[in-house]
């Protein structure tokens, strides 16, 4: 069986960004790296303008992940619905090429009927359980957030229960946007658990910008820097599953 | 492959369009909608004229995850199961592109909570126990439903038989549960792992118990067991049941038999009055209940009366007995 690696970055925001690079660009730069990019759009009562709206469906868009948006009471089952589902994506994109390898190059799982479809189906099924998954997530605590952080970190406490009930191994980093003196801030280093959430997450300040561009940036960064100390640390190849579309 | 970017876009068909499968040649005439959620929208359809359910979705990944689980359904599965069967899996070639769907038994009848309004309280038992049995039969073929809640289960018949319409969160055991729904799901109350196991669901059974007194549901406060026992006291048709309920809720059965059997010992220690309309199912039972009480009560305090008098006809007579010796004592 294939153990291979899914990486993600799970964006969560209330609009449009104001400083920095373009977040689509860099979403694209994430994806040419194998790094999934899923936003999610939380709205308390107000809606969210066109212009937010369209930035979130092109970061995911060209992110190759999946957006949505959604009322901050719907967040916690949003938060881990999305990240099944760009998972299940990325597994079915791998899934998909090995087929092409196999079926020659226009095949898809689509061209299968849907009888062999299902024996395909259960090898997704399997990888979803027991692949690796490293989820970095970026917050957005511009002004306008500070009513909805308390249901970001249920939401994320949340995402954790639901991951952690897989076979595979999880591993989480936080960051949030605009930090304290950086306009992007870790909130927490690489870790299996995000239980420690709780306490850092109270002591968040809001305020400011919104440096979606730059927080993007950093946070390829960060899997880059993970990526280097591990191979420093062990001489194999490390292995990660990349998006096809 | 097919992406979706956005969650929400979904394919919608009119009535009156046939629907003609690519691989098997089979044709539906669509009647009307009867559902969508998350995963796909479910039509009612004809078929040599037969009414069948036919689910459609963009994502035939999703389609094809649900077949998977109706095919093993099908090998679990005696005379009548809590799942529909399946009839057919095939595609649709739209002008917007191929779509998956599958077409299954159509399953008819309300759902559980418009059945016990209309039926009364007494069918509820019988039909968790029904319930209980199938996921007994479903839990011993290393499944798990995951997704349980009262808008899924069908009432069919006559006779009254419960059914589920939707198996999308059916889970190997073992794994993690695949969709779930926040009131039902052990995680949210902070009761127990979203891993699929037995326990999971019978959490659920006993949170579905719990709807039937609170049709409109409740949020979560301190969340836990303590909030959870709390709204079972809170209402008298729940405290009958409160012992299964908690223990189903702590997790403490550990297959859907054991919770079966207990239910049925609650039933007779407190048997339900048969004749409750469901016209106001909250008071009926508030009613039945002192009665049930009360009567354990009466019979302990006169057996204790019985006893007292019975001290008191012994002072009587001792202090009758001593009263004659001290005459005695003073003539002789």
């Amino acid at each position: 069986m294939y153990t291979g690696k899914i990486r993600q970055i799970l964006l969560i925001t209330d609009g449009c960004s104001n400083q920095g690079e373009d977040p689509i660009a860099m979403a694209a730069l994430a994806k040419e790296q194998g790094i999934t990019v899923n936003v999610i759009g939380v709205m308390e009562q107000d809606v969210i303008d066109e212009k937010g709206m369209t930035e979130i469906e092109g970061i995911a868009a060209s992110g190759g992940g999946v957006s949505q948006i959604v009322y901050a009471k719907q967040l916690s089952q949003t938060v881990q619905m999305v990240t099944r589902k760009a998972m299940n994506q990325t597994i079915q994109g791998v899934v998909n090429r090995e087929l092409q390898q196999i079926l020659g190059r226009s095949q898809t799982m689509e061209d299968l009927p849907p009888e062999k479809r299902g024996e395909v189906m259960e090898v997704v099924d399997e990888l979803g359980e027991t692949v690796d998954l490293e989820v970095l997530i970026l917050v957005d605590t511009s002004a306008s957030m500070k009513q909805k952080l308390e249901t970001v970190k249920e939401a994320l406490l949340d995402l954790s229960l639901s991951l952690t009930a897989r076979t595979g191994n999880n591993h989480f980093s936080v960051f949030v946007f605009p930090g304290k003196k950086n306009p992007v801030e870790k909130l927490l280093d690489w870790t299996p658990k995000l239980q420690s959430l709780t306490s850092i997450f109270s002591q968040l300040s809001t305020g400011g910008i919104t440096p979606t561009g730059p927080a993007l940036r950093t946070a390829l960064a960060s899997f880059e820097e993970k990526r280097s100390l591990r191979s420093l640390l062990s001489n194999d190849d490390e292995s990660y599953f990349e998006e096809s579309v | 492959m097919m992406m979706n970017h956005t969650l929400k876009s979904q394919y919608r068909v009119s009535p009156g369009t046939t629907i003609i499968g690519k691989w098997h040649s089979n044709r539906y005439m669509i009647i009307k909608e009867l559902g969508f959620g998350a995963n796909g929208v479910v039509y009612l359809a004809k078929h040599d004229e037969a009414q069948v359910a036919l689910k459609m979705s963009d994502n035939g990944m999703s389609i094809i995850s649900e077949v998977n689980v109706l095919k093993s359904f099908a090998k679990v599965q005696g005379s009548v199961s809590l799942g529909p069967s399946l009839l057919d899996v095939d595609d649709w070639q739209t002008n917007r592109g191929m779509v998956s769907f599958y077409v299954m038994e159509y399953i008819h009848g309300p759902d559980l909570l418009s059945f016990l309004q209309q039926k009364g309280k007494a069918w509820m038992p019988v039909l968790f126990l029904q319930l209980l049995n199938d996921l007994a039969k479903l839990h011993e073929n290393g499944w798990v439903f995951g997704d349980l809640k009262p808008e899924n289960l069908i009432i069919a018949g006559p006779p009254p038989k419960i059914r589920c319409i939707d198996v999308g969160g059916t889970t190997i055991q073992g794994r993690a549960i695949k969709e779930f729904t926040e009131f039902y799901d052990r995680g949210y109350w902070g009761l127990g792992s979203r891993k699929a196991e037995a326990t999971y669901d019978l959490f659920a059974v006993a949170m579905i118990i719990i709807n039937t007194a609170y049709p409109k549901r409740f949020t979560k406060t301190t969340g836990g067991i303590s909030q959870l026992r709390g709204a079972i006291r809170e209402r008298p048709e729940l405290l009958l049941y409160e012992s299964v309920i908690v223990k189903a809720l702590q997790g403490h059965y550990k297959t859907a038999k054991q919770m079966r059997a207990e239910l049925l010992d609650c039933m007779h220690e407190h048997p339900v009055p048969d004749r409750m309309k469901g016209n106001s199912p909250a008071q009926k039972p508030k009613s039945a209940k002192p009665h049930q009480t009360s009567q354990p009560l009466t019979r302990q305090r006169y057996r204790k009366s019985k006893k007292k008098r019975g001290r008191m006809e012994f002072i009587m007579i001792t202090i009758g007995v001593a009263v004659l010796l001290y005459i005695l004592c003073i003539f002789f």
